[in-house]
């Protein structure tokens, strides 16, 4: 059971959000309404995806305060507590993708390294420019366009219709084409959230003295190159693409690995 | 050297490769987007903005959906929910995804004295003060979702038949769709009770749309955009006070207009493009 810990506890809430917000169009809920775009939590409060109005007002209009607020409410949050964890505990494509990612090892399809020229693990940074640029040219939000996440999201809430196709795709595009390609390459949300969530204080620590350099948590690792520090030395993790998603802290038998709050003086000095 | 020239030279290629895939991508992306935002006889919820900037401004969080559908006049007498008006578009529909928009043949908007739909707008792309009246109190009858249309070979009133079942459906009966009495030539002792519909009190719910007993509806909702006509700044109704006032104390032989044609003679533009 130790194993799954935090994976399950992220099931949970994933599914658990995705309930809420099912509930709020299907039963009249007013816990968690609306979708990622703009929420309302109890009725009140609101929630707005920081990156979807940097779209919209790089398109040339302006924009509802409640949108505003929800948005800077949200680019806090994750700012200073959760990192990058809306991509690992929220965000209902990660079920997709980490379905694709087991199936790879199950089916051991990365018995050979392959190098992919074009897809750099930067290429979400561009992709995250790129949309804003667009956006203005285009007179829309245009990630809004085809962007899984939501579409993944509302199809929960409203019906999938055609939308399922882009969800299908993702899932092939990860299970044949790229390990962790969408949510580790080109993501333009995930590189967003990568940037805001670089100095938040939850984060995995390791701890040089017990661990035995297995290189599980490398294996089960969807952004491993965060993981410089296993075998070198007793720190956390301070890069800003790990999604504290807590997988290598599930499968380390030697408890080498803990979340724990951010040592701001050591980082200073290393 | 030569290495430092090498790297160099790397650079330059990964740059240029990284800048030209961008442009690709953004070239490929923009196209898309604009194929994908242009779905023009779309009707959108109360108190819409204009289209071109409601598809950026929307959110698409489905608030206004959700409110529909959840409000309480919309569930039959045993207490089921019925479906709501506002769907959100999802791939398939050839909408713009995730924005809100109805069918009136399917589900009609039956304009809600509280119009759940807009207050819950966190983008204001459902403008409430263009529903707000005198009072400042909300009014659904303000709202401009779009225009009935009537097509008079299909109406069956139009055939001297009598079928008033868009008037009767009109929230705004007698205001935004009268009956018209003419004498039916053709039988000689009938007459047609033809429906017609005022443009400057249609709201576009469709409830007439949903009424209309032909197969294909007769009377329809179309976007105001596609619906409406424009004059023009150039004709005045000389009947009209208010209108009269666009010219100014302007004497009628003071008002000329000059453009490409008045250098030349009447004889040498009236007659250009034709054959004998």
């Amino acid at each position: 059971m130790k194993k799954f810990k935090y994976l399950l506890l992220r099931r949970v809430t994933q599914i658990g959000l995705m309930f809420l917000y099912f509930s709020a169009n299907a039963y009249g809920w007013h816990i968690l309404e609306g979708t990622f775009g703009s929420s309302k939590l109890f009725g009140f409060i609101p929630l707005a995806d920081p990156y979807t109005t940097l779209q919209v007002l790089s398109a040339g209009f302006l924009i509802g305060a409640d949108v505003l607020i929800g948005a800077l409410l949200i680019t806090l949050f994750y700012m200073i507590v959760g990192g990058r964890a809306f991509c690992s505990w929220v965000c209902p494509i990660n079920m997709v993708t980490d379905l694709s990612n087991w199936l790879r090892r199950k089916l051991k399809l990365d018995k050979e390294e392959v190098n992919y020229r074009f897809l750099k693990r930067r290429t979400r940074y561009w992709i995250m420019v790129l949309g804003l640029i667009v956006s203005a040219i285009v007179g829309i939000a245009a990630f809004e366009v085809f962007s899984p996440i939501t579409i993944m999201q509302r199809g929960i809430i409203f019906g999938f219709g055609a939308g399922i196709s882009v969800i299908v795709a993702i899932f092939l595009f990860d299970l044949f084409g790229v390990k962790n390609g969408w949510c580790g390459h080109l993501c333009p949300l995930g590189a967003f959230y990568s940037i805001i969530g670089k100095k938040s204080i939850i984060r995995v620590k390791h701890d040089h003295e017990v661990c035995t350099n297995c290189m599980e948590c490398k294996a089960v690792c969807p952004e491993n190159q965060v993981l410089k520090m296993i075998n070198r030395e007793s720190i956390s993790v301070t890069d800003g693409e790990c999604t504290n998603c807590g997988r290598c802290i599930d499968v380390c038998r030697e408890d080498a690995l803990s979340f724990a709050i951010r040592d701001f003086n050591k980082n200073k000095k290393s | 050297m030569k290495s430092s020239n090498n790297n160099r030279r790397k650079f330059m290629a990964t740059t240029l490769q990284s800048v030209g895939l961008t442009a690709l991508g953004g070239l490929l992306w923009s196209g898309y987007c604009d194929e994908a935002k242009s779905s023009p006889l779309v009707l959108r919820p109360p108190g819409a903005i204009p289209e071109e900037q409601f598809i950026d401004v929307c959110i698409k969080c489905g608030l206004c959906a959700e409110a529909c559908v959840n409000r309480e006049s919309n569930k039959n007498r045993d207490g089921t929910q019925r479906e709501g008006t506002l769907k959100i578009a999802k791939g398939g529909d050839h909408k713009l995804i995730g924005t809100p928009f109805f069918v009136p043949r399917e589900v009609p908007c039956y304009m809600c004295d509280d119009i759940p739909c807009v207050p819950v707008c966190p983008s204001e792309a459902l403008d409430m003060e263009s529903l707000l009246n005198e009072k400042r109190e909300l009014d659904i009858n303000r709202a401009k979702m779009g225009l009935a249309v009537v097509h008079k070979e299909s109406c069956i009133a139009y055939w001297g038949l009598q079928c008033d079942a868009c008037y009767r459906a009109c929230p705004l009966l007698d205001e935004a769709l009268t009956l018209e009495y003419q004498k039916n030539a053709r039988t000689g002792k009938h007459a047609f009770l033809l429906p017609v519909v005022h443009s400057d009190i249609c709201t576009g719910c469709g409830l007439c749309e949903k009424a209309c007993v032909t197969e294909k509806p007769a009377i329809f909702v179309l976007p105001r955009k596609y619906s409406t006509g424009k004059v023009g700044d150039h004709y005045v109704k000389g009947w009209d006070i208010k209108d009269q006032q666009r010219v100014g104390d302007r004497k009628i032989d003071e008002i000329e207009t000059h453009d490409e044609r008045s250098k030349q003679k009447p004889s040498d533009y009236l007659n250009r493009g034709i054959e004998y």
